[in-house]
């Protein structure tokens, strides 16, 4: 039940977010069987796994939209195990779900001011954060006045990271957001992800883009039937592609 | 016998059937048992209840949907005779014309009500049931030619059912056999053979899918079941036999008004009824119409009792008043909602199925 | 749900007017119409204020308050009150004296309907989120017991609820009698609607409720306590009921403990036609109701009751989610 020893990260490191021997309930279904996951500090850590493992009942569960039914999860130091999700997204983590968790009637302006918890007005937002932003994802600032839902799947996924990242956060949570998009877009997306790691965000990655991962990945937890199989540095596994082929049936 | 006679619906729990029991003999020898006017109205009431009551849970506890129409076919059915008998005069072809009129109407509106749910979620079709219900309430008060307006419509009965009809000069056992013991039996016989008609439908494979469409639409639909099909069906049966409870409660009182059979207040207790008795389980339906009757019948006396023992305070005795019986009734329905949503059936059978296992 | 090209969809507000334009040839005078119009917009503007507070409840927390006519009751009874304490204000022929006593009447409505609103969502409907079987009984039993305290109260009859000296009347404006208590109506109705728009547009609580109405589960991952807003929601939604309470009261110059049970229906239906969750849809959807009851009370009165069922019908089959539907998640 527990993973593999966790190489690549130095010993004694405070990690940003850990869980231990979270098991998740969905109604009847035991959905998590007791996950152990490390996501260090700085770092991007991605999380992969065949469809079904669990991911997105993982990120879920982190961000309290489902409660834990044992083990525990701690954010720098704090037990957030049983807080409510408001909660939890207070302390500085941005989520990014898999459906984007897009308002289709508001604005994209309105989209990000919503996101951006400081401001009450959109005059208030920062001007030079949303500059950068809109460096790294043109389409926001072409349709800033237009209905979000008017967006390409795309460009919405785009909104998306950008409304995570509208106000300075501790932690991203990022579901698949390359899913359904074009590989031009993809690019785009994985230059925008190496941005933010250079500006020193820990981000927590699921994707099954095996290039997105390669790219991005510093740390790597796989997942298998509710459980984390292995885990360790990006590069150990990008080595070994007999353990690539093992765990996730094909090679990176 | 009685398995198939229930519907391999059985009671399954000794206090209940032991109630029911109870209540089956006490309705069926009401009138030597409970000397009286009132108390035979009591139990003719109990039993049109009963029909109207049980067919609501088809609706509501077996389909899960919440329907405020259900008033508006028992209207249909009791004007149906009251009209009936008033134009066509005190016949048995008046009743029959009557009667099947009724069914016809409500058969044609359950389902265009019905196959309207097809268009809208679950929801809506609760407020739009209210809103027909209360328009065709507004309608029966003001098509007075036809209704008797406000006043509604009173009428006689054919001879037989009579008061003045007396069957035998001497009284049985005490009590003078005539057109209204008649009429008493006759509603009993039918307020038995409806219920047990319920519990063969329900525990039929149609009311199984019911259940299944109630449980979980989504996956019922997958199976294969035309979900609005069988909703529409529910709703028509139900309107039916709400429409015969109107006939028996026309011919027992000889009168029907607007607020006889259509008003807001009768929902609600039914309602109640349905609830305290418990959900989805036929039985509920009638354990709960007698407790909530006889209870009814004789809460406004209780009431008077304590408002006048607390005539010193004013606010008090106010609350106690027994014009206020409503109130207590609401908030009786509030905490039944929350902490007996099983009603006194599920109650009864979980006790029982919880002693079954200590004992195994 | 299609988004039009840039914005907005004008074709169900559009149907307000051309209703209107409907009904001018067939109610023949132009000064009938002009009066019968005020009226159907004011009575529907009586109807938007109490509707929008019960939209915005159900489209932010799923919540369907059928108890939602108490808060009317209680907003008019409460108006006689303080009314009747203020009559020689009320009696007298100015009309600045009769406002002064006629607006705390409804700022204490509200707040009486507020607070009685704050009890209502603690203690009838906290403890049934989600369920909404259980919350249509609930509810209606809750109103059930709110009528009869009011009837505790208040006595258990119809209480008269006249209109102040200058209030009453009409203005001539050339053939048209158009009563000076209904423009006031109007007047307040459309106080409220933009006092509502601009909450909903221009702060950030109201951005706050229109994502909520869409996805409220993505607005608590952004950070918000979304259950304190809905309580306020509610709150507001219970208060605004009471000031249409007041309003209502006094249009039809009485007050009846049943009043609210009477309303609720045609809230319903607003609600239905304007599609939950929409405030935008509850003021097309009232001024329709409100203005084809005017129009068919003058043209056929034994119609009119189902003139409201045939409309909602009507935008049913046309547009089955009501005429704005809000995107869910």
């Amino acid at each position: 039940m527990s993973s593999a020893s966790p190489t690549g990260v130095a010993a004694g490191t405070s990690q940003l977010l850990e869980l231990r021997g979270v098991h998740t309930h969905i109604g009847a279904y035991h959905i998590l069987h007791g996950v152990d996951l490390q996501v260090p500090r700085g770092q991007v850590t991605m999380l992969l796994g065949r469809n079904g493992a669990g991911k997105t009942t993982t990120l879920r569960t982190i961000m309290g939209l489902w409660q834990a039914s044992q083990g525990s999860l701690h954010f720098e130091g704090h037990d957030i195990t049983r807080l409510h999700t408001p909660q939890i997204a207070a302390m500085n983590i941005a989520y990014v779900p898999e459906t984007m968790g897009i308002f289709a009637d508001l604005t994209v302006q309105e989209n990000m001011l919503l996101a951006a918890r400081s401001a009450k007005r959109a005059s208030q937002m920062d001007a030079a954060r949303l500059q950068w932003i809109f460096g790294l994802f043109p389409a926001v600032e072409t349709f800033w006045h237009h209905p979000a839902g008017k967006l390409s799947g795309g460009q919405k996924q785009m909104l998306a990271v950008a409304r995570a990242i509208v106000e300075p956060r501790d932690l991203l949570i990022v579901d698949e957001p390359s899913k359904g998009l074009a590989p031009s877009i993809v690019n785009n997306m994985i230059d925008a992800f190496a941005q933010l790691k250079e500006s020193g965000v820990s981000i927590l990655l699921v994707e099954q883009n095996i290039r997105f991962a390669q790219r991005l990945g510093d740390t790597v937890a796989v997942m298998d039937n509710g459980r984390v199989v292995h885990a360790g540095a990006m590069q150990v596994l990008a080595d070994d592609t007999a353990l690539q082929r093992n765990l996730l049936g094909l090679a990176l | 016998m009685l398995n198939r006679l229930l519907s391999n619906d059985l009671p399954r729990s000794r206090m209940l059937a032991v109630v029911l029991v109870g209540l089956l003999l006490g309705l069926a020898f009401a009138p030597f048992l409970f000397p009286g006017v009132k108390a035979l109205n009591v139990a003719a009431k109990v039993l049109v209840f009963i029909v109207l009551v049980g067919s609501f849970d088809l609706l509501l506890g077996y389909t899960g949907i919440v329907s405020f129409a259900h008033t508006m076919f028992f209207g249909i059915g009791a004007y149906g005779i009251a009209i009936a008998t008033t134009r066509m005069g005190p016949t048995w072809p008046a009743l029959a014309a009557g009667v099947a009129g009724a069914l016809a109407l409500s058969l044609v509106l359950a389902l265009v009500i019905g196959l309207f749910s097809l268009r809208v979620r679950a929801i809506f079709f609760a407020m739009i049931t209210l809103a027909v219900a209360s328009a065709f309430l507004t309608l029966a008060s003001q098509l007075s030619d036809i209704t008797g307006g406000e006043d509604g419509l009173t009428f006689k009965v054919p001879g037989l059912l009579s008061p003045s009809f007396a069957l035998m000069e001497e009284p049985f056992l005490g009590v003078v056999i005539d057109g209204r013991l008649l009429t008493y039996y006759l509603l009993f016989v039918l307020a038995l053979v409806l219920l047990l008609t319920l519990l063969r439908i329900v525990n039929s494979p149609f009311g199984r899918v019911l259940q299944a469409i109630r449980e979980n639409e989504f996956r019922a639909e997958a199976i294969g079941y035309r979900v609005v099909v069988y909703r529409t069906i529910s709703s028509v049966l139900s309107a039916l036999f709400a429409c015969v409870a109107g006939a028996m409660l026309a011919l027992w009182l000889r009168y029907n008004g607007p607020d006889t059979s259509m008003s807001f207040e009768i929902m609600m207790d039914v309602l109640l009824i349905v609830v305290i008795g418990g959900m989805g389980t036929v039985y509920g339906a009638a354990i709960g119409a007698a407790l909530f009757l006889v209870a009814q019948g004789y809460l406004q006396d209780l009431l008077r009792l304590g408002s006048e023992a607390a005539s010193s305070i004013p606010w008090l005795s106010a609350l106690l008043s027994p014009d206020r019986w409503l109130l207590w009734l609401g908030v009786l329905f509030v905490l039944s909602v929350y902490h007996f949503p099983t009603g006194v059936v599920g109650r009864l059978r979980t006790r029982a199925a919880a002693a079954a296992l200590r004992k195994a | 749900m299609t988004i039009q090209a840039r914005g907005f969809d004008w074709i169900p507000l559009a149907l307000v007017p051309a209703l209107a334009l409907v009904m001018l040839p067939l109610v023949g005078s132009p000064s009938s119409w002009l009066t019968l119009t005020v009226a159907g917009l004011a009575m529907g503007l009586i109807i938007f204020v109490i509707a929008s507070g019960l939209t915005l409840v159900f489209g932010l927390m799923d919540v369907l308050n059928f108890g939602h006519g108490l808060f009317i009751a209680l907003g008019a009874f409460v108006a006689t009150t303080v009314l009747g304490t203020m009559s020689d204000w009320t009696g007298s022929a100015s009309l600045w004296r009769n406002l002064a006593a006629v607006l705390p009447a409804m700022l204490v409505a509200m707040a009486v309907a507020g607070a009685v609103g704050l009890a209502f969502e603690r203690f009838i409907v906290r403890p049934v989120y989600g369920q909404h079987l259980k919350q249509i009984l609930i509810t209606m039993g809750g109103m059930i017991i709110g009528e009869e305290l009011i009837k505790v109260v208040w006595g258990p009859q119809q209480i008269a609820l006249p209109l102040p000296e200058a209030m009453r009347g009409s203005v001539l404006l050339g053939e048209a009698a158009i009563e000076k208590y209904r423009l006031f109506v109007v007047v307040v109705g459309l106080l409220v609607f933009g006092a509502l728009a601009w909450t909903l547009n221009r702060t950030k609580i109201g951005l706050l409720i229109r994502a909520g109405v869409q996805d409220r589960e993505m607005v608590e991952a952004l950070g918000y306590r979304i259950r304190r807003l809905f309580v306020a929601v509610f709150a507001m939604g219970s208060a605004l009921a009471g000031l249409g309470g007041v309003l209502w009261g006094l249009y039809q110059q009485m007050v009846l403990p049943q009043m609210g049970a009477q309303v609720n229906v045609l809230i319903f239906i607003v609600i239905i036609i304007g599609g939950l969750g929409s405030t935008t849809g509850a003021l097309v959807g009232a001024l329709l109701v409100g203005l084809m009851a005017n129009y068919t009370g003058f043209l056929a009165p034994k119609v009119a009751l189902f003139s409201n069922i045939a409309l909602m019908a009507a935008i049913l089959l046309w547009r089955p989610q009501g005429v704005y539907p809000v995107s869910n998640r």
